[in-house]
This record gives structure tokens, sequence and C-alpha cells, in this order.
């Protein structure tokens, strides 16, 4: 493939994995050369992170060959992947919490002195300079629970750099990080490619794909779809292999007539939350409450889902003042929300499809005692079809399906129970680029059949895509509301934030 | 088709391996023993296991629901003090309402501290654990209590009488499984306390009065409890102060043989029938092998340990696993 007479880092040929009923890995092939970033994208379910576990022993292939610097090797556990020299850097932080820095950098292999005592100061200089090349601000003592998510991750990338790491495996490593973050973890990628490590790098972002990758390598269904040289490709391309067709985030289904005011704010405050909001969220159209993350946007729909009681101002419904208590009171007056963590607030992952779509209205789907299942069937296979949900079966646990048709479970859930008010807490988070566009669209056709939905995100192309008027939120209080027309993303960008720190669309 | 079953419910592996593990255990036994298999034996067996099993049956409800119950135990002593001591005092007919009302308060209590308060369960049951203990000594002042006129009382029916020639306490027990897994797999308070148990938050995010259903659950745990007092007073027509002492890790040995999660939101009591039974078949079958009775308690270790290892062995795939 490419023109060199060096020996890949990594070389996968034709790895095959099977779970019972599913082909998680179909016959993959997949190489690093040394010094080179090859991305690794497909959406969710399509095997990344399966292969990731074989690359990094927690699975083992039931066909295929894994070669590294082209001797063929065979990775029995994490602890044989770590000594040939490959280091996974997880999505989801593993690190003790109550431990200091250094203690988790070399966690495992402690520097010793005589009888086993730990030479803590070997430990600390070491771990130092590690932090040091990183350029991080903390110091190696510093306890893990205290630094920030971004610095933790910093944290797992140091342990990554104790071991003469061949291949470094990142997967999803930006989810959590604020853009100046991002800088520092870009040139310390730049930096281990320079030193000739080879570098998987796993995301949905296709700007930082094409910023930091050489080659890219799209999954689909568990099976191997092609590789691009970056330089020659661009985002069309790469979509259409990842999803088999093209996208275009620019159109936009549009909403019906606008109906009168459902839901109403009025100085609504939990402080020191969020303080003195006030909005009016129409029937038909989609509201966008858009600012960074801890501007308050999620603590609002939880006090309009009766999770939080606010301590001052009003929330009114049809023009109503209403009290609510509880999410059941929120249910009654038909306010849904889909929150923002799906796995740990919307979902039941051990239950199946069905009864997690029902959860909310299983007391009411009853006949005598009993629920009935049938009456469940019928609304699951009505929300399958029309949400276009994909699942063998309603049997299926939901921890099975991809974060795209959880998602849609999750909306099913609220949409079965007839709301009136529809709100969407970062509905595409972890959501792959084709579901993604999916549930977008879905949004826009709930509000043209007359939902009045909000839609809180972090992502500026998806409020600009999604919402009729935007509000946009800072440190708890409303700046600015925008409707959908007159709205441009510098406007917004200085409406979100204090300092003036925007992320180009 | 059965490899996607198993896969799809990870504790199924769980239930056909205790199935296989039962079957194989009843084949040594009625081998090494003739009487072991014997209708009089059996039936027996039945018999004494009902009192584990009907709390088993409570105590099951409660794990589904994501906690646990370690005061059962004591609870038991509190209420077959309770009722045997009222029996002669103020008639059976008045005794067991009132020892059924007292035990459900108890139940009560550690459904608010647990439930309402949202206090760890094991922390809560284990505090109540002692004090019930505390509280039954208070009441009867350290004296065992006795019925006066055994055979003439028709509160003997429960532990001493048959219908059809079947155990009374076989009978409740049956009757009572059948009714508390008909109300957790067939009724939407069911559906709630798997969904409580498998996700707390999700629940309360779905509209789910989380701390209202797990405070019922140890209103169950607690009426199975009493359930299981009647038939205990009834059938020795007496009570030691910590009669009920151990039976809550009895108890809870049978709900995790039969592979019902710890971590709660799935489990079924019909497994934990089945996991009551085997651990009443272990323990008599190796007393008729001529054992002494303790043996049953090393055995008994083992064969949870093994449980227990199947089980998170099939969900992870592999017998032996660095990572979980």
């Amino acid at each position: 493939m490419t023109e060199t007479t060096t020996q890949p880092a990594l070389r996968l040929q034709d790895i095959v994995k099977t779970f019972p009923g599913v082909r998680a890995l179909d016959g993959v092939s997949f190489e690093v050369m040394p010094g080179e970033v090859h991305a690794l994208l497909g959406e969710n379910g399509a095997g990344k992170s399966t292969l990731m576990k074989v690359l990094a022993g927690m699975y083992q292939p039931d066909e295929g060959l894994i070669f590294i610097g082209g001797g063929q090797v065979r990775v029995a556990n994490p602890m044989e992947a770590k000594a040939q020299g490959i280091v996974l850097i997880h999505q989801e932080l593993s690190l003790a919490p109550e431990m200091s820095a250094a203690e988790n950098i070399y966690l495992g292999e402690l520097p010793c002195k005589s009888f086993g005592r730990v030479d803590w100061k070997a430990l600390y200089a070491r771990s130092n300079a590690i932090l040091e090349r990183l350029r991080c601000r903390f110091r190696a003592d510093a306890l893990v629970a205290d630094l920030s998510i971004a610095n933790q991750q910093m944290v797992e990338i140091a342990r990554a750099l104790t071991v003469d790491a061949r291949v470094v495996i990142f997967d999803e490593p930006t989810a959590s990080l604020t853009d100046a973050e991002k800088v520092v973890l870009f040139d310390i990628i730049t930096d281990l490619k320079a030193q000739g490590v080879g570098i998987v790098y796993i995301s949905h972002r296709m700007d930082e794909i094409f910023t930091l990758s050489d080659r890219i390598t799209v999954l689909r269904d568990g099976a191997y779809r092609g590789t691009l040289t970056t330089a020659e490709t661009d985002e069309d391309a790469v979509t259409r292999l990842m999803i088999g067709r093209s996208l275009d985030l620019s159109q936009r289904v549009a909403a019906g007539e606008v109906g009168e005011v459902v839901l109403e704010a009025r100085g609504l405050s939990c402080a020191p939350l969020y303080e003195d909001v006030s909005f009016q969220v129409r029937a038909g159209e989609v509201v966008g409450f858009y600012g960074l993350v801890g501007a308050g946007r999620t603590e609002i729909a939880e006090t309009l889902f009766g999770l939080r009681t606010p301590n001052a101002g009003t929330i009114l419904i049809d023009g109503k003042e209403v009290t609510i208590g509880s999410p059941q009171d929120a249910i009654r007056l038909g306010i849904s929300l889909v929150p923002e963590n799906r796995k740990e607030q919307g979902l039941v992952l051990g239950m199946n499809c069905r009864d997690n779509m029902t959860l909310p209205q299983v007391g009411d789907l009853t006949t005598g005692p009993f629920v009935s299942g049938g009456a469940e069937v019928s609304i699951f296979d009505q929300y399958r079809d029309r949400l276009a949900i994909k699942t063998p079966s309603w049997r299926q646990p939901v921890g099975f399906l991809s974060g795209g048709n959880q998602q849609k479970i999750v909306i099913g859930k609220w949409l079965s129970m007839q709301p009136r008010v529809l709100i969407v807490d970062e509905p595409t988070r972890g959501i792959d680029v084709g579901s993604k566009s999916e549930i977008h669209n879905l949004i826009r056709q709930l509000a043209g059949q007359g939902y009045a939905v909000i839609v809180i995100s972090s992502e500026m192309p998806e409020v600009l895509h999604v919402a009729d008027r935007i509000v946009a939120m800072y440190h708890g209080r409303v700046m600015r509301s925008f409707n959908a027309g007159e709205v441009t993303e510098d406007s917004l960008v200085q409406a979100i934030s204090g300092i003036g720190n925007g992320k180009a669309a | 088709m059965l490899l996607t079953r198993l896969k799809a419910g990870g504790p199924a592996i769980a239930k056909q391996g205790i199935l296989v593990a039962f079957i194989l255990f009843m084949i040594v036994f009625s081998l090494a023993s003739d009487r072991f298999l014997s209708m009089d034996n059996v039936m027996s067996v039945l018999r004494q296991s009902a009192i584990i099993g009907v709390m088993a049956l409570g105590v099951t409800v409660v794990v589904i629901g994501g906690n646990l119950d370690l005061s059962v135990g004591s609870m038991l002593s509190f209420a077959t003090v309770l009722v045997v001591d009222l029996h002669d005092k103020i008639g059976p007919e008045m005794a067991i309402p009132v020892m059924v009302f007292a035990t459900l308060c108890l139940g009560a209590i550690n459904g608010f501290l647990i439930g309402f308060l949202r206090l760890n369960s094991l922390i809560v049951t284990l505090g109540m654990l002692s004090a019930i203990q505390g509280l039954v000594l208070i009441y009867s002042g350290g004296q065992n209590v006795d019925i006066v006129d055994q055979s003439g009382t028709w509160f003997r029916f429960f532990g001493r009488g048959a219908i059809l020639g079947i155990a009374t306490p076989i009978i409740i027990f049956a009757l009572l499984a059948l009714i508390i897994h008909v109300v957790m797999s067939m009724t939407p308070f069911g559906r709630k306390v798997y969904a409580v148990g498998g996700n707390p938050t999700a629940s309360v995010f779905s509209g789910i009065p989380r701390s209202r259903v797990v405070f019922a659950t140890y209103l169950i745990s607690a009426l199975c409890v009493a359930v299981a007092a009647i038939i205990l007073g009834s059938r020795v027509m007496g009570s030691q102060n910590n009669v009920g002492q151990g039976y809550e890790l009895q108890v809870l040995a049978a709900v995790i043989l039969g592979g019902t999660s710890l971590l709660g939101g799935s489990g079924s009591i019909i497994r934990t029938v089945l996991g009551v039974l085997m651990l009443a078949f272990i323990q008599n079958g190796l007393i008729l092998m001529g054992q002494p009775y303790y043996t049953q308690w090393l055995v008994t270790w083992a064969v949870i340990i093994i449980a227990v290892w199947l089980d998170v062995a099939a969900k992870r795939g592999r017998l032996f696993s660095p990572i979980a």
C-alpha cells in the first residue's frame, strides 16, 4: 500500500471475532507504520472497540494473525500487550482516584528499593520528568481525584509513555477535553510520531482526523471497508465509506406551523446553578439551549422534569402556573426528558428493548393486575418502525445496541407517552455521524408534528441545524436569544463565552 | 439459536448450570443412599426447606431491587417469639395479625432507611440484625416461650398439618413462591423492581418512584419472614430467643445459588426455589451418607463458590480473567 521498506509497527491480518449471534469482526486487516497516525473510523457498532480489545489482549481473535514489528505474536492478555509495546489509552479513564499521579503512572511497576519498599524519590523524579515532557502543569504527587478530567487523561497518557511504546492507541481521546487541552494532546501525538511510534487514533470527529492522521481506515458492520490516504481524500468520501451513502448536513427538514406557547419559564432560578432564566417554547418549534458544559442548561432541564426544586420563578404550561415536584408530575403535565447520559440515566442496560421503552407507562399497560405483553409489543413495534430502530428483536437487552439505536429507544420511550414538551439533552453525544443526522431529522420532524421541543447541545453545528430559536447561556444566565435565520457563529460564540473561546463549525 | 439465547441472557447459563449441578447431586446421593429418593425423605426435606425457602422468596425480591436484607434471621426470631408468646395470651386468631403487623413495621424501618433516606442496605440491615435480636431479648426477658396446649390449637395446622397428604409448610412455600413469581414477572410492580435494581438513576428519569419501590421490597421481605415465623412457631410450638440466628446466611446462599445477581436487576423467584431445594438436598444427602452435620457448611460453601464462579465466567466468556 505505502511505498516503504520498513516493517509495519503493527499489522493485523484477517481478524475474525464472533460473539454468540454476532460476527463482531469479519476478516479485518489493519496496519500502522512506525511514525504514522492511522485513524480508525466507523459508526458505533462497526467493530472499532472490539478490534482494539483484540489488540490490547482483552479478547482473543477466533481467526487471523497479529504481527508486531514484523514478527507474528499472540496477545493473550493485557500484560502481554503492554510487554509488546502496545498501549491502549481508554475512552473511559481507568485510574485509581485516591492515589497520586505518580503512583498511577507506574501502577504495577513501582520502582523498588530493598525489601520491596517503594523508592518514592525515584518514582516522583521519573513521573515528573514524564509530566514535564507532556507539558503538564501539575506535579506527580497530586492526587488524581483532585485533577481535572483533562489532566487525568494526561496521567493516562503518561502511563503509556513509561513503557517503550511501539504502538499507542487513542480511543476517543478528545471527548472530554477543552480546545486548549486538545492542542496539547495533538502536540504530544506529533511528538510520539516523530519518535517513530505508530499511533492508532479512534474518533468520531472529522476535523481532528483530517488534522492529525496520515491514513484513514474505515470499518462498517464489523467488516473492513477500505483505507484512504488522508491527503488525497475529503470528509465526504470518508463519510460515504462509513455509512454507505453521502450526507448533507445543510439539508434540514422544514418544521410545520408554529403554534401557541406551550411551556414558559419566568425568572426561573436554582442558584447557584442558574439564575433568572426566562424563555418560551411554542408548539411546533425547536428551541436550542447552547452553551458550554456547566452553563446550567442540564439543570434547567432537570428542573422542568421535576428533579430539582427551583428557588425562585415560575413555570407555566399553556399559560397556567404549575408546580413540578417530581418526574411523575412532569410526565402527567406532558413533559419528557431524554437525558444527557444515555447509559446512566436513560436506560436499564440489562433490560430488553421493549421493557425499556414502556417503562414509564408500564403501570397503565395492564389487563387486570398483569402487564399486557401484547400491548407493550405493539407500542414497541410502532416506535421501532417510526424511528427505524435496528434490533434483531424486542427481546434484545438494550446494552447490546449501538449508541444511536439506544438513543432512539430513549426517544421512543418518551414519544410513546404522547408528551407535549420534549426536552432532549445532548441528543447525539457519542453517536456516530450516520445516526446523528437521522436523530437531527427526527427532532425536526417531531417539531413539525406539533411537539414543543427543547434541544440542549454543546455542539454549534447541532443547534444551528435543528433549532428555530437559540438561547445562549453562560454561567447560569441567559445571554441572548437568537432566531435561527439571523444568528451568526461569531455572535453565538461571543454570547456563550466570557473568554471568546470558540470552536469552528 | 441456543448460543444466542445464552448470550442474550447471561444468567441463563447460571440457571442451566445450577440445574445440571442439582441433578448431578441428586444422582450421586441416590446412588450413595437408597433412602435419599424415598418419598418419606423427599417430603421431609421439602418440609424442612420451607422456612428458609419462604424467607428466600422475600430476600430475592429485595436483591433484585438492588439491595440486601441481612436482618431476616433475627426478624424471624422476633416474629416467632412474638406469635408463640401471644398465642396463649390473646389466642392465635389475634396473635397472627399482631405479629404480622409488628414484623411489617420492622420491614418498614428497613424500607424507610434504605428507600427514602437512601442509606446503604448492608449497613442498615446488619444493624437491624443485632438491634432486632436485642428487641427480642427485651421482649422475652431472655425466657424461652412455649405454647401450653400444643395438641388442641388449630395453630398447629401451619407447621404440623397436611392437605391431601402433603405437609402444610410445603404447600405454603409453593403457593407463596407462585404468587411472588407472578408478581415479579407479570405485574408492573415487578417490572419496576427489576428496573430500580438494574439502574436506579434511569428508573428515576423514567418517572418510577424509586424510594417507594425499594420500601415495598422490604415490606415483602418482612411479610415472608412473618409467614416463615408462623410455620416455625407452629412446628416447634415454642421458640428460643435466637431461633433464627444464622438463617440470613442460608437464605442469602440459596438466593445466590439460584443465580440472582447481588448487583440487582436480574434474578428470578423460580431459580431461588431451585437454590433452596439444592441446599436442602445437599445437607440432607450428606447426613444420610453419615457425614457429621457440620460438613454441610463446608460443602455448601464450595457449592456456592463454584456456582458464583461459573456465573461470572459465563458472563466474561472464560473461566479465568484478569479483567472484569
